[in-house]
């Protein structure tokens, strides 16, 4: 039987397994509306932004680890989108993105609510296909998620023309696609794993440092079984942080500009670094002509282009970070050699004296809030297992030092991009993937109001999320630099109105606390967290003048921390 | 270095926006481009000449192998390889001119390809630096118009950039 591009558009998706769509309705896709509003097996959540649709699909993807399935119109859908698909890009998410356009015959004659969306997002997707042919569809439907998913994952758009949806053929869904011009690796160089044993076994002053890509690998589990086989220290970056327990001793912290002082002076001082599913990104390097001097770098990825593209590389491995780390384990376990106790002994007192300044040391008696004590508070109220999505600040930095996450996909934010507005929607997607977890959302009153109308999504699909607002009334991460390297110069980082975020949340029909009282914050926290039906938005006002410590300053190396 | 990449990739619209693209993105620099299909008509092959040290045109090749619309590549200057270009020059060519611009293009190994009463066009192939000679060689004051068709290239050899 011929079914339309639109009926094609939904069965397609249902027979990938998709439960799940966020998007927002428009001209073009009015079509493919119509096909969804005629089945159920398909949930679609209308956001109220399509920035909100693309972060909130992020958000489920990142803690799920299946693709985040996105629908938007032509032309200001899909621009409005690109922020969304830019941030999944720099944090290699597997998002699938539909675009509507404009009828093929249309294309290129400046029509209504027309946009080159091939063209506007080439530069943030993995990859992107314009169909052309309804015949066309179902494969490419089919090979826009095999590669979003595949290798490094990434988003991809697909840009749909509106006659497409309308116009009939066969409907046949491939059950899998092969592209000869994309292959990705799945298992490292044996030679190469066994150079790099040797170097690891051979290592007096051992650090592993690990990124996002050991969490999207689903690699947590073998990283935590090799690290704990030598005994080695582990650091994670931003985006790594629950990739290894967060509460083992061999946890150094996070690294990089807001890291743990033990982590990068660990970093600094190692003969070895094995770095996995990292990308020695600027903001952990600092600056890279001081960078780890006297180390021989392993480095493992399933991406060729980041090996040695910021650091040179001793001994590069390409594959699947799971299947090299499985097969590190078993030849280490089957080889003679063991580490030298008595240097990995000396190293980790080095390591300890390190970890005696106490870097993350704030001040307990202030009359005011400090953020630091919400995170802390909040970590304690919900025994670290909630999932905590953030948006971009100096709450998003005291949320990964002080929220100690123990499992992967439960730190969830825009590390790549930095993108503000991303904690709401994002907490939504989670949310909506596991509707009984605790969902945190620790933002702070400029990120918040990004995004702040998707707390009319929340209402409309009953979704309990606990916001924690750390408003300290200006751009925190903003007036610090300005502070530290603008001699105080505040501009424009201190917004002069705010809303009443009580009676906002209260007027979208939420619950909204106000807690302006350092005593007050653990029995607010458990307060909202007993309501698990409502969500919950509390808005901390906290100290304004607090910094995020510690800190490398620009074109310092790691060993050049100012502490507090 | 100079070097010169080949690329395989699909015939499809937008393919050549994306090497452009990462170029740009990328700021790698493009010194010449030529792009056509290939005796397999879903297949297009460019040569793409860039420069850089060792360590960006790795990053160049990564990069453009990460391509979802590149089959394969090969940097032809990692071998003997054979390197063309074609040009058009078309030229004033009155009075005893005539004659001495036949020459120097014999001399090159040019054809001429068109002729007026007042111009010449002459069509030469060769490497970069032979079509830039050539051009020295000309009474600047005579050049009308020149096109480069931009660097082709090709193993010598048995190797090759086949699928």
């Amino acid at each position: 039987m011929e079914l339309t591009g639109a009926e094609i558009f939904v069965r397609s998706l249902q027979d990938e397994g998709v439960d799940i769509i966020f998007g927002y309705p428009g001209g073009a896709v009015l079509h493919i509306y119509d096909a969804l509003y005629r089945q159920d097996k398909i949930q679609h959540i209308l956001t109220r932004h399509e920035q909100g649709a693309t972060h909130a699909a992020d958000g489920y993807a990142r803690s799920t680890g299946r693709p985040g399935v996105v629908i938007v119109t032509s032309g200001p859908g899909a621009t409005n989108a690109v922020t969304g698909i830019a941030t999944a890009y720099m944090d290699s998410i597997p998002l699938v993105v539909f675009t509507g356009q404009v009828p093929t015959h249309l294309i290129g004659n400046d029509a209504f609510q027309e946009a080159d969306n091939i063209g506007i997002t080439r530069p943030c997707v993995k990859h992107n296909f314009l169909v052309k042919d309804v015949r066309d569809l179902a494969e490419t439907i089919k090979k826009a998620f095999y590669v979003a998913t595949t290798g490094r994952p990434g988003p991809v758009v697909v840009d749909i023309p509106k006659d497409i949806t309308a116009e009939k053929t066969e409907f046949h869904y491939p059950d899998k696609v092969s592209m000869r011009s994309y292959n990705p690796v799945h298992v490292g160089h044996a030679g190469q794993i066994k150079r790099a044993i040797k170097l690891m076994l051979d290592a007096r002053r051992p650090m592993i440092y690990t990124g996002g890509g050991v969490i999207l690998g689903n690699a947590a589990g073998s990283l935590t079984s090799l690290a704990q086989l030598l005994d080695y220290p582990v650091t994670n970056t931003l985006m790594g942080l629950g990739a290894y327990p967060a509460t083992d001793r061999q946890f150094v912290g996070m690294l990089g500009m807001h890291g743990t002082y033990e982590a990068n002076m660990a970093m600094h001082h190692c003969d070895v670094l094995i770095a996995i599913g990292a990308r020695f990104d600027d903001r952990v390097t600092g600056n890279i002509e001081k960078f780890c001097p006297n180390a021989k770098i392993v480095h493992v990825d399933i991406d060729p282009s980041s090996i040695s593209k910021n650091v040179k590389v001793d001994v590069p491995i390409v594959g699947c970070v799971d299947n090299v780390l499985k097969a590190m384990v078993k030849l280490i376990k089957g080889s003679k050699q063991r580490p030298d106790e008595a240097a990995i002994k000396e190293w980790w007192r080095q390591i300890e004296d390190w970890r005696s300044k106490d870097c993350l040391k704030y001040d307990h008696d202030s009359e005011l809030i400090k953020p630091q004590h919400v995170l802390e508070s909040l970590y304690k109220v919900t025994n670290g297992d909630a999932f905590v999505t953030s948006d971009v600040g100096q709450h998003q930095m005291w949320a990964a030092q002080f929220y100690k996450f123990d499992k992967p996909r439960r730190w969830i934010n825009s590390g790549g991009l930095g993108t503000m507005g991303f904690g709401l929607p994002a907490a939504m997607g989670v949310q909506l993937a596991y509707p009984d977890a605790t969902v945190v959302c620790v933002t702070g009153e400029g990120s918040i109001q990004m995004c702040i109308q998707e707390l009319s999504t929340c209402k409309q699909y009953a979704l309990p999320l606990k916001i924690v607002n750390l408003n300290n009334g200006c751009l925190g991460m903003v007036r610090q630099w300005q502070e530290f390297f603008y001699q105080g110069r505040y501009a424009m980082s201190y917004m002069e109105s705010l809303p009443d975020f009580v009676k906002l949340a209260e007027s979208y029909g939420h619950v909204g606390m106000q807690i302006d009282k350092p005593g007050d914050v653990e029995s607010a926290l458990k307060e909202a967290m007993a309501i698990k039906d409502q969500l919950v938005f509390m808005d901390f006002i906290t100290d304004p003048a607090e910094n995020v410590y510690p800190m490398i300053p620009a074109g310092g190396g790691q060993n050049e921390m100012i502490l507090i | 270095m100079r070097h010169i990449i080949s690329i395989l990739m699909e015939n499809e619209a937008g393919a050549l926006s994306r090497v452009a693209g990462l170029f740009s993105a990328r700021g790698y620099n493009i010194e010449s481009l030529t792009v056509a299909p290939t005796e397999d008509p879903s297949l297009s092959r460019m040569t793409l000449v860039t420069r850089g040290t060792d360590e960006i045109i790795e990053q160049i090749t990564k990069q453009l192998n990460k391509l979802v619309d590149v089959v394969k590549l090969m940097d032809m200057t990692e071998g003997p390889h054979i390197e063309r270009e074609m040009m058009l020059a078309k030229v004033r060519a009155e009075g005893d001119m005539r004659e001495e611009l036949k020459r120097v293009s014999d001399i090159f190994r040019g054809r001429i390809i068109d002729v007026t009463d007042k111009t010449y066009t002459i069509e030469l192939t060769g490497a970069g630096d032979k079509l830039d000679a050539f051009l020295q060689a000309l009474d600047q004051g005579l050049i009308i118009e020149v096109v480069r068709s931009g660097v082709s290239g090709i193993a010598r050899g048995e190797r090759a950039l086949r699928l």
